[in-house]
Parts: structure tokens; C-alpha cells; sequence
């Protein structure tokens, strides 16, 4: 092709490699492996502009370029930094970096609550794994933790703004693929905050990938709140006829309920390119379509062995044939117990999946699906109400 | 062949003589073991009346922890169900509404929660993973049951007493071996 760009050399953790000019060095390590991979929170390939905030992807450039090979005095952003002919670069090998990489963390969690165990997020939170992987297990702060109290935005999404770690890929989200953006971040530094002008809904058609972007807990989806943790689900790769976007998605099911539909991801937890676009989803895939029947089930996504994602989950291809059966003489067991008469949990009546939000303590006293709809968005515009405590 | 360990004792093919025939010195021996016994400490106790304390290490049947002012401490997180190898644990959260705060420490609660007794190991890796300080395994024992049902524990019968409506049953149901009375300190 007569566009196509010189390819140029660098070295990144001792393995060189030949990229396009006009590459940025995290791209070009994410081209190697995820073994070389700097981490990001706010850098979103397909979202144009994202990147530059966040500064956990810092890295060492040891050597600038052949021409000049001077290291570069500082660490730099590798999301936002391109490579150069002959650039040597230090991501894990290097101290400074690992040690940055720390400081980040830090900073990131200053704000950021404990609140995993209620948090939806768990489970697939970059910010989980980043502390994991780079923080210290303690804190070192010791002064008021900024706390908001959570809104709804639109009726499907809620916004916990204490867990936002300000990376602004909602905001690209809403630019980027919705037509007119109706929230943005308000105040600045500190008091920076994520809002709709006077809690105008978000109702277009794509304003559910923020969900799908934020890299924590700070969007989440309203019709999954607080029903399953996301490693007890099966996510399962699936489609449908959509006359809005591509219809590829993943579905989280447990049994025959699908508890939440999200778009496909891949291993930089990015959405998928299929057919080289971006896959996002609609609202209506996203939300509305919470029955296996509305989905042409292709199988189960492959989930990384590390992930806690993939535990418990018991994928056997064909049952080996009862032996039971054979020493009964073809009589069935009897059964002295079955667990589904005796057990509270998981009621034929009661399908958390299709509620509209949470289940209450409403759901499991006197159950009645057409008021409790009507009762949940009273108490949603209470919360409202009162958005902001200091 | 060489012995596979140093413990090998041969078999005596040896005939018996006629004291060893007859059995007697040998049954007198066995005896006089027996009632040098009648003698000595029992080594058994007389279980229902009487007692022993458990070990500081003994894990016995979960309960669901409160905080001091009564408040489930459970959040439903879900870190038991996983920890726990043999899936004996399940649940269902709920969202805590307006006015229910003095029942449920944090937005999110357990509406049902389940432990099958039938398959618990009381490994206590569910007390591990527990980040609310909310599940212990206590200082007694699961009671027997004639029907398999009876094993099924739900919340009512894991939750320990409300420690100011009946703080007697709390003291007794928590134990001596209180960990974290005020919680991680992650709880905000």
C-alpha cells in the first residue's frame, strides 16, 4: 500500500520489535504481550483523545532514538508518547517505573472507597487488579475521604461518584458516540465532579457503553445492581437481529436467567473490534433483552484461568455416563432430599434477573412485580433529591 | 528382598509349649491389665453432663455476625460462596432501603443466606475470606437432625442474637474469641 507507514525498531523490556511511525509506545507494547503491557485506567484505543490522565502506563525511555540516545530525563506516559527509531524502553525492568507505577496507586485509591464488597465492579475492576498488582496493601492517608451520595443518570445507568477516578472515558463516550452529550465533569481538581445539568436523563441509544468503559465501579448498571457478583455468572457469547448496532455481546447468565448483558471485551478489557469497528451495543440490547429467548447463544466466552471470573465454573464438554445407574440395576436413587424444596435461595417465583433495579426487602416478603417497579423509581428520585453531601 | 522401612518384625514359627497351650498365664496377664485400670483416671468424660472447653483453634457452626448496635454486618460479597470448596454457601443480596438502616450496616445486605450443613467441612476458609467480619465459626457443633432439611441453615438460624435486645445469647453465641469487635476499618 502506498500509505502505509515506515515500520520502525524498538526495544521494550529487551524485546524488539518493528512498528508503524506514529505508534505510541504503549501500543507498540501491547503489540509484544501482555507480559510488556504498561497498565491503563483512562487510555481507550477506540475512543479518540483518552489517555494523558491517569499516569499509570509511566514508563522509563532509556534510550531516545539512534539519532539520539540520550535517555529522556523524566518517566513518560506511554499512552500519550510515540515511538521513535531505536528507542529502548523500560516498563517491569525498570525500578523507577514499578516505583511511579506505586506512587499512582496511591494517588488513584486516595479517594477511591473500600467498598468492594458492594461494589458490582469486583470481581472485573482495573483498579482492583492495578492495586493488587502494583500498590502497597495500606494506606498512608489519613484525612476525609470525598464522598458523594450515588445518583441515578438516566434510568438504567447509576452513578457512584465517590469510586470515579476521573478518567474522563464516559465523557469521550458520550462525545464520541452519542449525538449530544448531556453530561460532563463539573468543578475542577479536587472537587471535580461527573454530572448531568440538573439530573437531565440520559436516554440515548449508546449511553450504556459508559458502563462498559469505566475501568471501576463509578457507572454501573442499574438493572444488574446488586443481583449476583460477576463470578458466580457465566458470560456467554451471544447475538441477536439489532436495527441499531452490531448485536454481538456477551451475556451473564446463571442457568436460564441472563442477569446482564454487556458488550464483547478483549484482552485489554476494550470493546471488541468485529469487522473492524468497535462493537458497542445499544441500550435496548443492553437493557431490555434480559431473557435467553431474545439471544442466539454461540458459547461460552473464554475467560483469562487467572481471572476469578472463570471460578467455580465447571465447563465439561460430555458427561461421563452415571455408574449409579448400573449398580441400582437402572432404579433411580431415591432422593432423600431435594435441595430446591428445602432451600430459600434461588425461588422459581422470584427472578431477580428481570427486576428493574435492586431486589429490597420488598422482593422476598410480599412479592409483586408491578408495584415494586412503581415503588423503585419513587425512592430513586428520593435519593436524588439530596445529591450532594460534604 | 530389602524391607521397604526398619519397623519389620518376623513372624515366630516356633512350637508352643504346654504353658503357652493352655492360655492361662496369658488370660491372667490380660486381666491383671484390665483391673490395674479400675485404678486409674478415666481418660473419657460423661459427655452430656459434663463438657470440654474447645480448643482456641476449634471451628464449629457458622454464625452471621452483628456490629454493636445491632446491625447485620453481612454485605453479601459473595467472597464465602467462592472460597468455599465445598459450595455450601449461597445467597441473595438485596439493596437496603430508606429507614431500614438500623437493621443492615451497608447498602447492601443479604436477603437470604444459606449454608447446607451437609456439605460444610468447617474448613473456615469462609471466616477468612470474609472482609466485613461477618461470618465466624463458633464454639458449638451443628445439631443433629432426624431429616436432611434440618440442615439446611438459613439466615434465621445463622444470625446471632441482637446484642441489646438479648445481649446474654450475643455474649454466649460470639464466644471467647472475638478477633475484630470494631470491624476491619474498611467498613466507610
Amino acid at each position: 500500500m502506498a500509505d502505509e507507514k515506515p515500520l520502525i525498531k524498538i526495544t521494550i523490556d529487551g524485546i524488539t520489535i518493528q512498528v508503524p511511525e506514529g505508534t505510541s509506545i504503549l501500543n507498540a507494547a501491547r503489540m509484544i504481550g501482555p507480559e510488556v503491557a504498561p497498565p491503563t485506567m483512562c487510555y481507550y484505543s477506540k475512543l479518540q483523545d483518552s489517555g494523558g490522565k491517569c499516569r499509570t502506563c509511566l514508563v522509563e525511555v532509556s534510550a531516545g532514538s539512534t539519532k539520539d540516545p540520550r535517555p529522556m530525563p523524566k518517566l513518560v506516559a506511554s499512552c500519550r508518547t510515540n515511538v521513535m527509531d531505536g528507542m529502548v524502553v523500560k516498563n517491569t525492568t525498570s525500578e523507577k517505573t514499578l516505583d511511579a507505577r506505586k506512587g499512582v496507586v496511591e494517588f488513584l485509591l486516595i479517594n477511591h472507597p473500600l467498598d468492594c464488597p458492594i461494589c458490582d465492579q469486583a470481581g472485573e475492576c482495573y483498579l482492583q487488579d492495578l492495586s493488587y498488582g502494583h500498590g502497597d496493601g495500606f494506606t498512608r492517608y489519613e484525612f476525609k475521604r470525598r464522598t458523594f451520595v450515588r445518583e441515578d443518570i438516566g434510568p438504567y445507568i447509576q452513578l457512584h461518584m465517590t469510586r470515579c477516578i476521573l478518567c474522563y472515558r464516559c465523557v469521550y463516550v458520550a462525545n464520541q458516540l452519542t449525538d449530544n452529550r448531556v453530561h460532563g465533569i463539573l468543578d475542577r481538581g479536587d472537587q471535580s465532579d461527573i454530572s448531568t445539568y440538573i439530573s437531565r436523563a440520559i436516554d440515548n441509544d449508546f449511553s450504556g457503553n459508559m458502563i462498559d468503559v469505566c475501568p471501576v465501579g463509578a457507572l454501573t448498571d442499574r438493572t444488574f445492581r446488586f443481583k449476583n457478583r460477576v463470578w458466580f455468572l457465566k458470560p456467554m457469547d451471544a447475538h441477536r437481529d439489532c436495527d441499531k448496532c452490531c448485536g454481538k455481546v456477551t451475556l451473564w447468565t446463571r442457568g436460564e436467567e441472563v442477569f446482564r448483558v454487556t458488550s464483547r471485551k478483549d484482552p485489554w478489557g476494550e470493546v471488541q473490534d468485529i469487522d473492524g469497528k468497535a462493537a458497542w451495543i445499544c441500550n435496548t440490547c443492553r437493557f431490555e433483552k434480559k431473557k435467553a429467548a431474545d439471544w442466539v447463544i454461540e458459547g461460552p466466552t473464554s475467560i483469562d484461568r487467572h481471572s476469578v471470573i472463570s471460578a467455580n465454573h465447571y465447563e465439561v464438554k460430555e458427561m461421563p455416563p452415571d455408574p449409579l445407574n448400573k449398580v441400582l440395576d437402572n432404579h433411580s436413587p431415591m432422593l432423600l432430599m431435594d435441595i430446591r424444596e428445602t432451600s430459600q435461595v434461588n425461588q422459581p417465583d422470584i427472578d431477580l434477573s428481570i427486576l428493574p433495579g435492586p431486589a429490597t426487602s420488598y422482593t422476598f416478603k410480599d412479592h409483586d412485580e408491578a408495584t415494586e417497579i412503581s415503588k423503585a423509581n419513587e425512592e430513586r428520585l428520593k435519593i436524588n433529591d439530596h445529591k450532594k453531601v460534604y | 528382598m530389602e524391607p521397604l522401612t526398619n519397623r519389620i518384625e518376623h513372624v515366630s514359627r516356633k512350637q508352643m509349649s504346654f504353658w503357652e497351650k493352655i492360655y492361662l498365664p496369658a488370660v491372667l496377664k490380660g486381666m491383671g491389665i484390665t483391673f490395674r485400670h479400675m485404678f486409674k483416671k478415666p481418660p473419657t468424660i460423661k459427655y452430656p453432663e459434663k463438657k470440654r472447653v474447645f480448643s482456641p483453634v476449634f471451628r464449629g457452626l457458622q454464625i452471621l455476625n452483628r456490629d454493636a448496635e445491632g446491625r447485620e454486618n453481612c454485605t453479601a460479597c459473595g467472597l464465602c460462596a467462592v472460597a468455599c470448596p465445598a459450595e455450601a454457601i449461597t445467597m441473595e443480596a438485596a439493596e437496603r432501603k430508606a429507614g431500614e438502616e438500623h437493621l443492615y450496616r451497608e447498602e447492601k445486605y443479604a436477603a437470604k443466606y444459606e449454608i447446607n450443613m451437609l456439605r460444610c467441612i468447617f474448613c473456615g476458609l469462609c471466616e477468612e475470606a470474609c472482609p466485613k467480619d461477618a461470618v465466624y465459626l463458633s464454639e458449638t457443633v451443628a445439631q443433629a437432625n432426624f431429616a436432611r432439611k434440618g440442615f439446611i441453615y438459613g439466615k434465621e438460624d445463622l444470625l446471632i442474637p441482637h446484642p441489646l435486645k438479648d445481649p446474654e445469647a450475643f455474649a454466649k453465641a460470639k464466644g471467647s474469641r472475638i478477633k475484630h469487635p470494631e470491624g476491619h476499618g474498611n467498613e466507610h
